[in-house]
């Protein structure tokens, strides 16, 4: 068509009327069939599981592609939170929230591979290639170096030259598993996460009130009057538990109290923060305790009762400058016989209830915390005066027998050389106001990973065995003394004393162990346990292999270079491995430490002769099993997908090596096999035990008919247990860890209960939902919310009550379910005189009140309350590790690691939307001193230790003060640990390059909270 | 095949006169509730945000805050603000606020929008970018009182939240409320919210917080994401949240008052022509003359 020029004007004209029509609003209809983005899961199937970072334990929702047709690959492509689950609520983090992209990551493995001795790459190689290369050198490390006989010529069955990390993430079916993989070969330098993370709880809880767990549960913090969030952050590291925080401060009108060295995110919903300085805590919880006494703000009748206030300590028991009595220099340790009870002719403690006599507990902790005034409190701590007093006034408040607080605290405590006294100045606290086993009372220890607590139950620690039971040591070379040493005797006349029942529990261990090979002849197949001289926690074995006496090792979920104290320790011991093996979803760290990435890891892979496997594993989705949660709740969760590529399930990789050694035993021999060939594996399909058969495992069955001694049957033989009361020492039931007795029963799996009805009291517990160890209890020691005639302390919150017969109530009573009130028997039914401690007798190994110690690395010269004993004096230092610490003078700044909420340890850096929100490695520091050094915010800054350093963004805040410590300003260095070589986010560095490879005294749980740095603007 | 919700209010560059198919508009106004007390700053809702919507930003950098990324972004439609303030009485607060689209009930953007149908109003009170429209003029920007669309570099269109108007739409809550850990984050209808946000209000005003207060301006007819405030009276240290947020007077103008003027303008012009046209007749062209002057050029 050919247009002149007025035709086109005109064309133009109307072109423009039409245009100017349409802005002013008058278009044809045609853009009107407007609608919302498609709804994209209509069809998708859902699958439930459980979040895989914190304790928390999350419910989520997975939908894959596909409704479950045969011919469609499910393919997890959304996630989101549970709205049916009682903690969560359908609620999840920034990591639950990014869960997909930890599912996806381009840094899952796909194919197991095989890195040469100074070879500087991965090759691709067969499972089973892979299998029967680390089974060859397993085997041949084990036939060269297995101890069967100790130098005395006692059977010890141990391996100690190849160790093992196990996976706190993993299911506690895959833990059951690593517990018979690694036991039956004799390898005692096994540990998994609670080594680095909450050891000290353990060991602060269990002398405390008889178990070493959280006391209460997440949703029951809603219960609390004041809430105090000391030594944790949990609006960073467990942000929907903290949920349960704010409950109470809006339905409770709760005081929220944060007491951190920096203003966290916590802090910014708290009523009152304090700061502290970092290593510290010890001094500001005796104050506490100090102004409780001082002040006459204890819970009387509960301290009279159910504490062993009144109870009297021998003579000989003494304090003195630091030192408690019974020191001995040379070895470094107390001999802690003087720590002990008065005891009378029948074995039994004497007391003195009226609290008079000079040597009760009672004045024996006035006088000890009698030093820690509010001004010592400031002088050490930092913390302002008018803040510290009104903590202790509002925390007192509780002691009014309606009123409870409760204690929120995770690895702010338990990083330290003192973390265990730190965790029992808290406990001591909670006792004299008795707070404990009252709902939203209680000491909530928050774990960290989501199955830490059951890998903690399940004993996946060097010389534990599964239900806190301890493995035998050398020193125990017979069945009957470790049971006569690990049966107390009560220490008051008619307590249930539960550990009475030692016997019962290990001999169905044993039974479960060994199935018919364990008989009453072979004392239950005790010999073929490995025995222990002393404990292989992971910074004695970290030593051993930076001094090249350990060949091979195994870290199945665990990145040790990022976890470990002292990276670059970490790496030289590595490299001096023969060989590694990392089972794990992600490239990780620990699996590249031999590639050279700058400086962030400056090595040679050429020099490194270590041989490195990397073996892909499944991660939570594509499972199904059972993780623990920090209230102990046992959840059953569910598969979405299948394992990406060749990735396989940790079991079958399990069930692969251990059956392919067991093979090469009986073809070839070799150092004794007997502990290897004995163990049971009887699953299905052995080379892929199913999760079903080793959680049913776990319960335990009856093995011959039981009977109640009027002869009823109580279970048939090949029954499950219906509860751990069923337990036998003759050898007619196996159970595989006797707290768990009762998770799936004749009546089914009760960890995949659904049932989230509310207890009907308003006070928050679901017991249909999950199952809860011991029992389904949901609040532990809760005895003890009731007084000693059985009337509730508060008539609100009325957990048990006795009916005429019987316990009954909300919740499962925490005691002898027919011993009635005003019996002599005592609340804390695990522990031997059945009373809250205060003194913790000897069960500590530096001392049974708490008294503060300056961290190794301590801003000041010396420790005001006694300048001759200024660090704890049963620390544990290696001459390699001591030489690696630094001064005040060379590193003046203190220095504190922490997590942040949009990260998970070292992991989420590999999702990419964790890494979207917290793209790079910073620090943070105070404006003071980032005047002083010249810094402003978004500089690169170089941070260094006596044992490296990093390099990272910093970040200048308000929120990070100079402190006061005896006279002398101190500032702090807050540092993040999420990020390093390896991962989504920009590439950074290890933060614990710059820590210290020392641990707390009892757990050896290493100190990552406190110690000193140098910071340089680069 | 299209799906459509007959329930648009609003509808860009529409003139009321031919309105948007809106007959199913018997639905409740739908809010989100943002209490700032109780906000931790843990960025679950940016996260959710961008899992559900296919999103997925630039790993970017930290550049010495807690914000990232630091600013809204085509990929990032909610993103948190912190801010150090340090009161009075020497108490440090740590001020965080989610921000991102506040579904203005009288929404700036689409008043500015030349585009029609790129930016429509449901009848729940969602403002929804239908980015097929949208021209990439940038007009919704500068027309946001609260600095919200952002233009994206890779398509040159318009994004925003969207009020997860795909989960609203099949009676679920939006993936940030749903997600958020402490529950700062609340959804349900405008009046519920408003109820809620009275009593937030109150507990703050017991907890010393004398000037607690709902943020939901009504320079702009009130929104549909407000804010609980601990400082109500003091917007402005919350990232600078704007006192009495307003659609500029230039787009009230052009988009408001101008137009009628404008419509009667240009029906006036269309009429005289054609008077012109019937009364005088077309000009008489010789239509060869322009040939012969094209051949001359």
């Amino acid at each position: 068509m050919e247009l002149g020029r007025r035709q086109f004007f005109k064309l133009c004209t109307v072109g423009v009327a039409g245009a100017t029509a349409a802005t002013l609003g008058f278009a044809p209809g045609v853009a009107n069939a407007t609608q919302p983005r498609q709804y994209k899961l209509l069809r998708a199937r859902e699958t439930r599981n459980n979040c895989t970072y914190c304790s928390v334990g999350c419910g989520v929702l997975m939908y894959s592609l596909g409704d479950g047709a045969k011919n469609a690959k499910p393919r997890i492509f959304h996630i989101e939170g549970d709205p049916d689950h009682p903690v969560s609520r359908g609620s999840l983090c920034p990591k639950g929230a990014g869960l997909v992209d930890f599912i996806h990551s381009e840094q899952r493995l796909q194919y197991p591979e095989y890195r040469a001795p100074g070879s500087d790459k991965w090759q691709r190689i067969s499972w089973e290639e892979a299998i029967e290369r680390i089974a060859r050198l397993m085997k041949d490390d084990r036939d060269a170096n297995f101890v069967e006989k100790n130098a005395a010529g006692l059977t010890v069955n141990r391996w100690l030259t190849t160790g093992m990390l196990c996976s706190s993430a993993a299911s506690n079916e895959t833990g059951a598993l690593d517990w018979r993989f690694t036991r039956a070969l004799g390898i005692l330098g096994m540990d998994c996460q609670a080594r680095l993370c909450h050891g000290p709880t353990v060991a602060a809880l269990a002398p405390s009130f008889g178990r070493g767990a959280m006391t209460n549960n997440w949703v029951d913090i809603k219960n609390a009057n004041v809430v105090l969030v000391m030594g944790g952050n949990p609006a960073e590291a467990h942000p929907v538990g903290f949920k349960w925080a704010i409950e109470a401060k809006i339905r409770n009108g709760a005081k929220l109290i944060v007491v951190d060295p920096r203003f966290n995110r916590s802090a910014a919903v708290a009523d009152l923060y304090a700061p502290i300085r970092a290593g510290s805590d010890v001094t500001f919880l005796m104050g506490v305790v100090n102004y409780l006494i001082a002040h006459d703000r204890i819970q009387h009748e509960y301290v009279r009762a159910y504490t062993n206030a009144s109870l009297l300590v021998r003579d000989d028991f003494s304090f003195d400058e630091g030192l408690f009595s019974g020191y001995d220099e040379t070895k470094q340790q107390y001999d802690r016989s003087s720590w002990a009870y008065q005891l009378d002719e029948n074995g039994h403690a004497r007391r003195d209830p009226t609290l008079s006599h000079p040597r009760c507990v009672w004045n024996l902790l006035k006088q000890h915390v009698s030093r820690y005034t509010p001004e010592m409190v400031t002088r050490l701590c930092g913390t302002p005066k008018e803040d510290f007093l009104e903590i202790c006034r509002l925390l007192g408040d509780t002691s009014a027998p309606d009123k409870t607080a409760t204690f929120l605290y995770a690895l702010g405590w338990t990083h330290h050389t003192s973390g265990v006294q730190i965790i029992r100045g808290a406990a001591m606290i909670q006792l004299l106001l008795g707070n404990i086993g009252m709902p939203g009372g209680g000491i909530n220890a928050l774990r960290g990973h989501s199955n830490i607590q059951g890998y903690t139950d399940l004993g996946l620690l060097s010389v534990r065995m599964p239900g806190y039971l301890n493995l035998p040591s050398e020193r125990q070379p017979d069945l009957a003394t470790y049971l006569a040493q690990s049966t107390p005797k009560a220490l008051l006349p008619g307590q249930v004393n539960y550990w009475q029942n030692t016997e019962k529990f290990f001999v169905s261990l044993m039974k479960s162990v060994w199935g018919d090979k364990a008989t009453k002849d072979n004392d239950w197949g005790f010999d073929w346990l490995p025995k222990w001289d002393v404990e292989y926690d992971v910074l004695r074995y970290l030593e051993l292999m930076y001094e090249g006496k350990v060949n091979g090792y195994i870290a199945q979920g665990f990145n040790p270079i990022a976890a470990f104290p002292d990276k670059n320790k970490a790496v030289a011991a590595l490299s001096r491995l023969k060989y590694l093996v990392v089972i794990d979803p992600l490239v990780t760290e620990s699996s590249n430490f031999w590639q050279n990435h700058g400086e962030a890891n400056d090595v040679n892979p050429a020099e490194i002769q270590t041989e490195v496997f990397r073996l892909p594993s499944s991660c939570f989705a594509e499972e199904n099993g059972s993780i623990a949660n920090s209230g102990r709740w046992l959840q059953w969760h569910w598969a979405g997908a299948a394992p990406p590529a060749e990735a396989w399930h940790d079991g079958k990789i399990l069930g692969h090596l251990f059956l392919r050694l067991r093979e090469l035993y009986e073809q070839e021999g070799g150092a004794n096999p007997a502990p290897l060939l004995n163990m049971a594996w009887n699953y299905s399909d052995p080379e892929d035990p199913a999760p079903e058969e080793v959680a049913r495992e776990a319960n335990g069955y009856a093995l011959a008919d039981l009977y109640d001694p009027q002869g009823n049957l109580l279970a048939k033989k090949g029954e499950l247990l219906r509860d751990f009361s069923l337990l036998r020492a003759d050898g007619s039931t196996a159970s595989f860890c006797w707290i768990f007795a009762g998770s799936w029963t004749e009546a089914g799996n009760q960890m995949a209960r659904r049932d989230n009805a509310s207890d009907g009291q308003g006070l928050g517990s679901t017991p249909g939902w999950a199952w809860c160890w011991p029992q389904n209890r949901r609040i532990l020691y809760n005895r003890a919310s009731v007084d000693p005639q059985g009337k509730p302390w508060d008539p609100k919150r009325k957990l048990i009550e006795w009916n005429g017969q019987r316990w009954s109530g909300i919740d499962v009573a925490d005691f002898a379910a027919t011993v009635a009130p005003g019996s002599e028997a005592n609340p804390f039914i695990m522990l031997p005189e059945g009373l809250g401690r205060l003194f913790a007798a000897g069960a500590l190994g530096d001392g049974p009140f708490p008294e503060h110690y300056e961290p190794i690395e301590s801003p000041l010269e010396h420790n005001p309350l006694h300048p001759k004993v200024t660090f704890n004096p049963t620390t544990r230092l290696f001459d390699n590790d001591r030489k690696r610490m630094g001064s005040a003078a060379e590193f003046p700044y203190v220095a504190t690691t922490y997590s942040i909420t949009e990260m998970f340890r070292h992991w989420t850096k590999a999702s990419r939307l964790n890494a979207i929100v917290q793209p790079e490695q910073f620090v943070e520091i105070g404006e003071q001193l980032a005047a002083q050094k010249g810094i402003r915010a978004g500089d690169t800054v170089k941070v260094t230790s006596m044992r490296g350093f990093i390099k990272a963004k910093a970040v200048v805040t308000k929120r990070i003060a100079t402190l006061e410590i005896d006279g002398k300003l101190v500032d702090t260095v807050g540092i993040p640990c999420h990020w390093g070589f390896e991962g989504t986010t920009r590439k950074g560095f290890l933060a614990n390059t710059l820590t210290p490879a020392v641990g707390d005294a009892n757990s050896q749980t290493p100190e990552y909270k406190a110690f000193l740095v140098n910071i340089e603007k680069v | 095949m299209s799906m459509q919700s007959q329930d648009i209010l609003k509808r860009s560059a529409t003139s009321a006169l031919t309105p948007p198919t809106q007959v199913r508009d018997h639905k409740a106004e739908v809010a989100k509730l943002i209490d700032v007390s109780i906000c931790i700053g843990c960025k679950a809702c940016q996260v959710a945000c961008s899992e559900w919507n296919d999103l997925r930003d630039e790993v970017g950098q930290n550049v010495g805050v807690y914000d990232n990324p630091i600013d809204l972004s085509a990929k990032s439609w909610t993103v948190m603000r912190f801010d150090e303030v340090q009161q009075e009485n020497g108490r440090l607060e740590w001020l965080i606020r989610k921000d991102g689209c506040m579904h203005c009930s009288d929404p700036g953007c689409l008043k500015a929008c030349p585009s029609p149908g790129a930016i429509v109003q449901y009848a729940n009170g969602i403002v929804d970018f239908q980015s097929e429209h949208c021209i990439g003029c940038g007009y919704c920007v500068a027309g946001c009182p609260f600095n919200v669309p952002r233009i994206s570099q890779e398509d040159n269109k318009a994004y925003k939240c969207t009020l997860c108007s795909d989960r609203v739409a099949v009676g679920q809550e939006p993936a940030c409320a749903k997600t958020c850990p402490t529950g700062a984050i609340s959804f349900g209808s405008k009046a519920d919210m408003q109820h809620l946000a009275g009593q937030r209000v109150e507990e703050l005003h017991g907890r010393g917080y004398a000037n607690a207060g709902l943020y939901d301006p009504q320079g702009v007819g009130g929104t549909h994401v407000m804010y609980v405030l601990h400082h109500a009276d003091r917007p402005e240290l919350y990232h600078n949240l704007p006192r009495d947020p307003r659609i500029s007077s230039a787009i009230h103008g052009w988009k408001g008052w101008m137009k009628p003027v404008a419509a009667v303008a240009f029906f006036a012009t269309l009429a005289g022509t054609l008077f012109h046209y019937v009364g005088v007749g077309p000009n008489q062209v010789d239509e060869h003359a322009d040939d012969h002057e094209e051949t001359k050029a």
